[in-house]
């Protein structure tokens, strides 16, 4: 035989292929005595043996299975793969083949990748079995691992991986790590997807997946992060804090990912989200947009009290997670667009839930499957939101064909969404539906009537006169279901019904379904003094009948009997005593027992207890009615969309969604962490790679922004007005790279600036960057000073104070530098506000490429003024400018050049001419000195040597030197920058400027606003301050303003030109303030101009520094008087 | 995720079976085998079943059902959705898929379930990267390979799995660079008993054919692009440039794919293309109905209305029809009590007609309930809802294309209430 066959397999491989599904089933008998044979296996953890057991008792012929053993051990190639496809074959019917396991195995190593494949499926069915034998195939996995093919890598750690053999485990994870950090993104999605594998072979290696999990949740691969997520879900779901830094990431992702990850990885971030947001849902919270735009307008303040204000504003990546999974609505899968439903219906603040209600009205035309998981969830939702769908009642109603809980669900659907307005046409697509002829729809339909009539008074009576008339149907079960409808309806509101009762009543005879006659019945009892001749006369016809009835209507006898003793004994004594007789003896021992209470507690006798007083009270007490509510009412404890919500039971390993916190947790642990440079100009690739990121982050909320801009505006005219904005956005980006260059530019001309300042000023501006995104951010240390700084302690941290400032200091310098025609520049300025995006990017140009060229003024301030706009002009778009206006002028560079003071004159200086001018930068040199550039020129003929620094007066001053000048040559300049420690005083600093010839005495004066440094803080955080400084502290002057001055630009343009202080941005229009502190002790000062009628204002200024408040109070004084 | 895969016949045997993880027996299939015996109808088994260690979760194409066995917490319509992707896959590669399809090409079935899941977790299900992995069987190619040695599987990881147009593969070549749009709408539609539209709805599908060299970028615009309410598209689209401009621009999968589906806005009045005159009716006492049917064009805007059929779920009590159509030809089924009455085109000068009597169970008391009709139909060259497209650009490639557009209506759930 065994000749036979394979002589058969090499003459005709071809043709045994065709007849393959012939030959299987010859072989059923064999494999399945097998199977009987080895069904101690641990492996089959369901119950019993499997049904191909039964074959067990046919033939047992073992030989073909030698057949195929042979033809696996023979060296032709064809036979082997033709032998293992029967095995699969085998495999497939679920016929055992174990026993062919050594001889599979040895082809493990083939070349041919289709009997591989093969062999692979034949591993995976039966290592767990045969552990031993599946170790020989091990080393081949290993060395698979190393193969250049990117393919081959990935299927030999699938396989590898699931081979169920505990003693490979230390393999795995070894695999598992590598894979992890393979090259190809495939790689290391298999790997994500081992990841779960060994976790349920060993549960004890959870620490170490976890760090696997953690390092692949950071690969930006779109390959990768379903599998991941999906493994997290599996390994760690709790290890929410994993997440955090990859949060936005995922968001941004997620609409590149394939449609399965994105399932997995939407119900992870709803997950999360509900644990790291505050409810978008607190009652009187204001949802509009203004408010969510509002919040990217203060984002260089703090913004905790934002949150803590009663208007509730949406965390910034909450929005970001809602923004990004709506495109998914339009998803051809259906998983896909429930998941992003389900997503929004526990996410999403309550008015935008609504966008969710097209799609799923959409899945409704999907297969049956579908329809029924979206109908159960719609369900659920009509009951909290009716609004969501009744646009879309129609789609619910029911067709004859729908399969009958699609029937079912739909009628629940159309009963939720039934209201005053609507209940007629309801009523009438119902009237149809009782006559349909799957009856059991039809009670269904009757039931659905009867809560509509609860739940809207105004039908009630038609609900009941149509239930009525249903009574004389003539089918069985819906007169039944009317009768119990109607008695749980008359409950509600007996009065006025005694004549349906009686109607009910004659129909009695004619209703034979058990649960309607007891209703009848125990209607009849209850409300027999409504009935009273009727009632005695029903209870003699049961007397008659009553041992024919069911059970369910004997009980109601002898409870209509009882009442009608209590009422009215004198005509149903006898009956009431014969009916307990007969119940007495009844074969149920539940009416026994019944009869035997009610006749204890009804007749009176001397043994009769206490009850008997009470009997009146027992049984014709007041019955509350009963609720007619959905079925699907309780299933909104359940997240939707998962198997736990369908089955409304709680299914293994469903994740509880946890409620809202009360309080936001920490925001800044999902920005992302960035190496902290040990310098703080150091550059750092790392934090361009992490900008790229962040870049993504605002470009998408920008587009987002535009999407639903044009959403708002209706889907009529929503084509033009987004193409216009993206047109408009298009030469916006242009004039924005135009600008930047000018900036970049002017940043060049001003040369000599030491590198350090402008790296550093590079490094500020990135945190500049970051501080904007996210403005709670702690981790660094950088800002967690100035966080110190703004709560009045804690020394100056020049850095922290920069970025904190609304650079209004630098914006002057710009101006300078980039020539006269400033309004030009300005003007290409304001245009770059409203793309962030390019700003963003040309900023990122800037910072990787420029590095050596910069002069530190100009790279500040550019980019901090586009960036701090861009926000405020998206905040703009479509709003109202009352809110947001005074915080405008702090962008605009609206004030003239700095004033530049003559040090050294060059007749004085014998040639050497010195200027200086106070760049408003924070020191770099000690954090309470004030910067200094000096501009040197040499307008003699010859050359100046070993130009420095000499000796100071009073020696005390605390100078920080430039360093020697070698070498000036005629006509040239240089320009140096040095510290100066004013110590809070104007006092002027007097220093010898020497050349190798030459000293001269020269002395800097500071302005008394040159010696603060901008701060930021919120209006609450400066009422909070000026209410901690009165008295001694505050000073004020009603001053004159000159009328040119009226504006809250020009009055930011001259205040800033006279003081270092940063704009803080005010909900009032006719109050400004500005808020800096003094660079040496940090003192704050508050300044603050109350406007008043005919050009005058109250000038108030609220610092510990009585000295300076008075002197600056004259210097602005003095400013605002003059046009 | 997904544990174990079984398939079961109409007559519920499981044929197949796959397991991903450790093997689940199949006697748990009995849970699903006593909610099918408990349902009356095939498809009132419901698709969740829960029994005491797993969850069965399962699917009706073909008259196979695909019972897939979950053992914890999964969101169902990620499983049904899948489940309905891999009949999908198997019609795509086997034509039908039918028991006997399925049978005959087992490996080719197992090759493709190994490849599409891995772990319970979806791997690979876009048509174009399975082809690059396993190639659809084919007699040639049958035959070539017994020959030859060479095999269905691939040896390279398909090139669209790393890309980021992973729907297609690249190196495509054709001689005749084809592609084809056929925009489907159907009309569902309830009817009631005056002839009224009780709800009407357009939903429609752009189904594309598409065999072009190389890495084609298309653009189709419509003329009326505002008609389409809400949209799904294939994952090839741009979303982005559709929400701005209402133009679809993508890179096509290679062959055959939905590139579209839609749903008219509601405020559009659907036009309803037939009418239906009836005259059901059971007399009390009599073991006699009548049955009195015509149909006839409404709003067809000058086009044919071709492969009509009609059918009707006849009460339980009806024993017989006896019936005479004007034209084409009428079943009745008197086991099922379903009428079919394959009417094919309508002639507007002579309405196509069915009239006669239906025999009633004697004693039998009148039914409750007029049986509702249901027709099925098909106009050709037309789009009911006026969607028309304006045109098909291509960039990216030299060659001049071939471009054709096919409109087509159908009925959809198109119900007349009697």
């Amino acid at each position: 035989m065994n000749s036979l066959q394979v002589e058969r397999g090499a003459e005709d491989v071809y043709l045994s292929r065709m007849s393959t599904g012939a030959s299987y089933n010859d072989q059923g008998g064999a494999e399945a005595a097998v199977e009987a044979g080895q069904e101690s296996t641990p492996t089959s953890s369901g119950a019993g043996a499997g049904a191909g057991a039964a074959f067990g008792l046919f033939s047992t012929d073992f030989k073909k299975n030698e057949d195929l053993k042979e033809m696996l051990e023979s060296n032709k190639e064809s036979l082997k793969l033709e032998a293992m496809k029967r095995v699969v074959g085998l495999i497939a019917k679920g016929k055992n083949a174990s026993e062919l396991f050594p001889a599979v195995v040895k082809n493990v190593a083939n070349k041919n990748i289709e009997l591989k494949k093969l062999v692979y499926v034949y591993l995976v069915r039966y290592a767990e079995e045969q552990q031993d034998l599946a170790l020989l195939s091990i080393s081949t996995f290993q060395r698979a691992l190393k193969d250049p093919n990117q393919f081959i890598r990935a299927s030999a750690l699938r396989v590898l991986s699931s081979i169920r053999v505990p003693i490979i485990v230390p393999i795995m994870m070894l695999a598992i790590k590598e894979s992890a950090a393979d090259m190809s993104p495939y790689v290391r999605k298999t790997s994500a997807h081992a990841i779960q594998k060994l976790y349920s072979l060993d549960p004890d290696q959870k620490e170490q997946l976890i760090e696997v999990i953690e390092k692949l949740l950071k690969d930006k691969s779109t390959l990768v992060a379903g599998s991941v997520v999906m493994a997290f879900e599996e390994v760690c779901p709790d290890r929410i804090d994993l997440i955090h830094k990859n949060y936005r990431k995922l968001c941004n992702l997620l609409v590149d990912v394939e449609e399965w990850g994105q399932v997995v990885i939407i119900s992870m971030l709803t997950r999360y989200a509900r644990t790291q947001f505050i409810s978008p849902w607190k009652e009187g919270a204001m949802f509009d947009e203004n408010n969510e735009k509002a919040f990217y307008d203060s984002d260089s303040e703090e913004k905790k009290d934002q949150m803590e204000a009663k208007t509730y504003i949406m965390d910034p990546d909450h929005r970001l997670l809602l923004r990004n999974t709506k495109p998914l609505l339009q998803s051809r899968n259906t998983a896909v667009v429930m998941s992003v439903a389900q997503l929004y219906w526990h996410l999403a603040p309550k008015h935008e839930v609504t966008i969710v209600t097209k799609s799923l009205v959409r899945l409704l035309r999907s297969h049956r499957e579908v329809q029924y998981i979206v109908l159960q969830n719609i369900a659920t939702m009509s009951i909290q939101r009716k609004g969501m769908f009744e646009p879309f009642m129609k789609s619910f109603y029911v067709r004859s064909t729908d399969s009958t809980h699609i029937k079912t669900l739909k009628l629940e659907i159309l009963t939720n969404l039934a209201n005053e307005a609507n209940i007629s046409t309801i009523l009438r697509e119902f009237q149809t539906y009782v006559k349909s002829q799957d009856k059991a729809f039809a009670a269904a339909t009757i039931q659905a009537i009867g809560r509509c009539a609860t739940n809207i008074s105004e039908v009630t009576d038609t609900c009941l006169n149509g239930l009525v008339l249903l009574l004389s149907n003539r089918d069985e079960t819906v007169v039944a279901e009317s009768v119990v409808v109607i008695k749980k309806l008359l409950q509600t509101q007996p009065t006025q019904h005694s004549e349906i009762i009686k109607h009910m009543a004659k129909l009695f005879d004619n209703i034979t379904v058990p649960m309607a006659r007891a209703s009848i019945l125990w209607l009849m009892g209850e409300y027999c003094e409504r009935v009273p001749k009727i009632a005695p006369d029903v209870l003699r016809k049961m007397a008659k009948t009553f041992t024919a009835e069911e059970d369910i209507v004997k009980l109601q006898i002898v409870n209509l009997a009882a009442k009608l003793y209590l009422t009215n004994s004198k005509q149903t004594k006898l009956l009431t005593q014969y009916i307990l007789n007969l119940g007495k003896y009844d074969q149920n021992y539940d009416i026994r027992d019944r009869t035997r209470f009610i006749r204890q507690l009804i007749v009176p006798s001397e043994k009769s207890g206490a009850l008997n007083k009470y009997a009146r009270r027992i049984l014709l007490a007041p019955k509350p009615a009963p609720v007619l509510e959905s079925a699907f009412k309780d299933r909104d404890r359940y997240q939707l969309g998962t198997l736990s919500h369908s089955l409304n039971t709680k299914a293994s390993g469903y994740q509880e969604l946890s409620d809202w916190p009360a309080v936001a947790p920490d925001q800044s642990v999902r920005n992302v962490e960035v190496i902290e440079p040990v310098k703080e100009w150091a550059p750092l690739v790392g934090k361009a790679k992490q900008r790229k990121s962040d870049e993504k982050f605002y470009s998408d909320e920008e587009e987002e922004k535009e999407e639903e801009g044009s959403d708002s505006s209706g889907s009529e005219d929503s084509s033009s007005s987004s193409s216009s904005s993206e047109s408009g956005s298009e030469s916006e980006e242009e004039s924005s790279e135009e600008s930047e260059k000018t900036s970049s530019d002017s940043g060049k001309s001003s040369s000599g600036s030491e590198q350090e300042s402008s790296s550093e000023s590079e490094s500020q501006q990135k945190k500049k960057k970051k501080t904007k995104k996210a403005p709670q951010k702690k981790s660094k240390p950088a800002a967690a000073d100035s966080d110190s700084d703004e709560n009045g302690n804690g020394p100056v941290a020049p850095a922290s104070s920069s970025s904190a400032d609304s650079s209004s200091a630098s914006e002057t310098d710009s101006e300078d530098d980039s020539d006269s025609d400033s309004p030009a520049v300005q003007k290409k300025k304001s245009d770059v506000k409203s793309k962030p995006k390019v700003e963003v990017k040309s900023k990122k140009e800037v910072s990787l490429l420029d590095l050596d060229d910069f002069s530190p003024a100009p790279t500040t301030k550019a980019p901090k003024s586009a960036v701090l706009s861009s926000s405020l002009l998206s905040d703009l778009e479509g709003l109202s400018l009352s809110n947001v206006s005074p915080a405008i002028q702090v962008t605009t560079p609206s004030f003239g050049p700095v004033k530049t003071y003559e040090l050294l004159h060059h007749m004085t200086g014998k040639g050497l001419s010195a200027k200086y001018h106070f760049p408003r930068q924070p020191c770099l040199y000690q954090p309470s000195m004030v910067a200094v550039q000096v501009v040197l020129t040499n307008s003699s003929d010859h050359s100046l040597e070993e130009i420095h620094i000499g000796d100071r007066n009073p020696a005390s001053l605390n100078l920080h030197c430039f360093n020697t000048i070698e070498r000036l040559e005629p006509e040239a300049s240089v320009t140096v920058s040095m510290g100066i420690d004013f110590s809070d005083s104007t006092q002027a600093a007097n220093f010898q400027l020497c050349t190798k010839d030459d000293q001269f005495s020269v002395s800097i004066q500071p302005a008394v606003g040159e010696l603060f440094m901008p701060i930021t803080m919120t209006e609450q955080d400066f009422s909070k301050e000026q209410g901690k400084l009165l008295g001694m502290n505050e000073t004020s002057e009603t001053i004159a303003m000159a009328t040119a001055n009226t504006s809250s630009q020009a009055i930011s343009k001259q205040v800033l030109s006279v003081a270092n202080v940063g704009v803080v941005s005010s909900t009032q229009n006719n109050i400004h303030r500005f808020a800096g502190r003094t660079v040496s002790s940090g003192a704050l000062v508050l300044v603050s101009l109350e406007m008043k009628e005919s050009s005058s204002a109250l000038l108030t200024i609220n610092t510990e520094k009585s000295v300076m408040a008075s002197m600056l109070l004259r210097d602005l004084k003095q400013a605002l008087a003059q046009a | 995720m997904i544990h174990s895969l079984f398939l079961v016949n109409a007559s519920g045997d499981i044929f197949l079976e796959k397991h991903w993880k450790s093997v689940v027996s199949r006697s748990v299939c009995d849970y699903f085998f006593e909610a099918q015996e408990r349902a009356t109808e095939p498809e009132n088994v419901p698709p969740v079943i829960p029994t005491p260690h797993h969850y069965l979760i399962s699917v009706l194409r073909h008259r196979i059902y695909f019972v897939a066995v979950i053992q914890s917490e999964v969101p169902p319509l990620f499983v049904i959705e899948f489940l309905h992707r891999v009949v999908d896959t198997f019609q795509d590669y086997f034509g039908v898929c039918t028991e006997a399809a399925i049978k005959d090409n087992v490996v080719v079935v197992y090759e493709l379930l190994e490849e599409m899941l891995d772990n319970g977790f979806p791997l690979a299900t876009e048509s174009n990267i399975l082809k690059e992995l396993i190639k659809p069987p084919t007699i040639l190619r049958t035959m070539v390979n017994t020959i030859t040695g060479s095999t269905n599987v691939g040896e390279q990881l398909p090139t669209g799995q790393l890309s980021v147009v992973p729907w297609r593969r690249t190196g495509v070549k054709y001689t005749n660079n084809e592609a084809y749009f056929d925009v489907v709408e159907e009309i569902d539609a309830i009817i009631d008993k005056s002839g009224s539209t009780i709800t009407a709805e357009i939903q429609g599908v752009i189904d594309a054919c598409v065999k072009l060299t190389g890495m084609p970028d298309l653009t189709l615009s419509f003329m009326n692009p505002r008609l389409l309410d809400d949209v799904s598209f294939h994952p090839c689209v741009r979303f982005k440039r559709w929400e701005a401009e209402r133009i679809l621009s993508f890179i096509p999968p290679d062959g055959n794919f939905r590139l579209l589906s839609y749903h008219v806005s509601s405020q559009n009045l659907v036009a309803i293309p037939v009418y239906v005159k009836h005259n059901i009716s059971f007399r009390e006492g009599s073991s006699q109905g009548r049955f009195d049917l015509t149909l006839g064009p409404k709003q067809t805007m000058g086009k044919a209305v071709e492969s009509v059929l009609v059918s009707s779920q006849l009460p339980r009590g009806v024993l017989n029809a006896n019936l005479n159509p004007s034209q084409g030809t009428y079943t009745f089924d008197p086991v099922t009590k379903m009428l079919t009455w394959d009417v094919g085109k309508i002639n507007p000068q002579k309405l196509p007609s069915l009239k006669g009597t239906m025999s009633l169970q004697a004693g039998a008391s009148k039914p409750d309930e007029n049986p509702t009709i249901n027709i099925q139909l098909k106009i050709q060259q037309m789009a009911i809802s006026g969607l028309k497209v304006n045109r098909l650009d291509m960039y990216g490639e030299k060659y001049k294309p071939f471009k054709g557009i096919k409109y087509m209506t159908k009925a959809g759930k198109f119900q007349v209430r009697t």
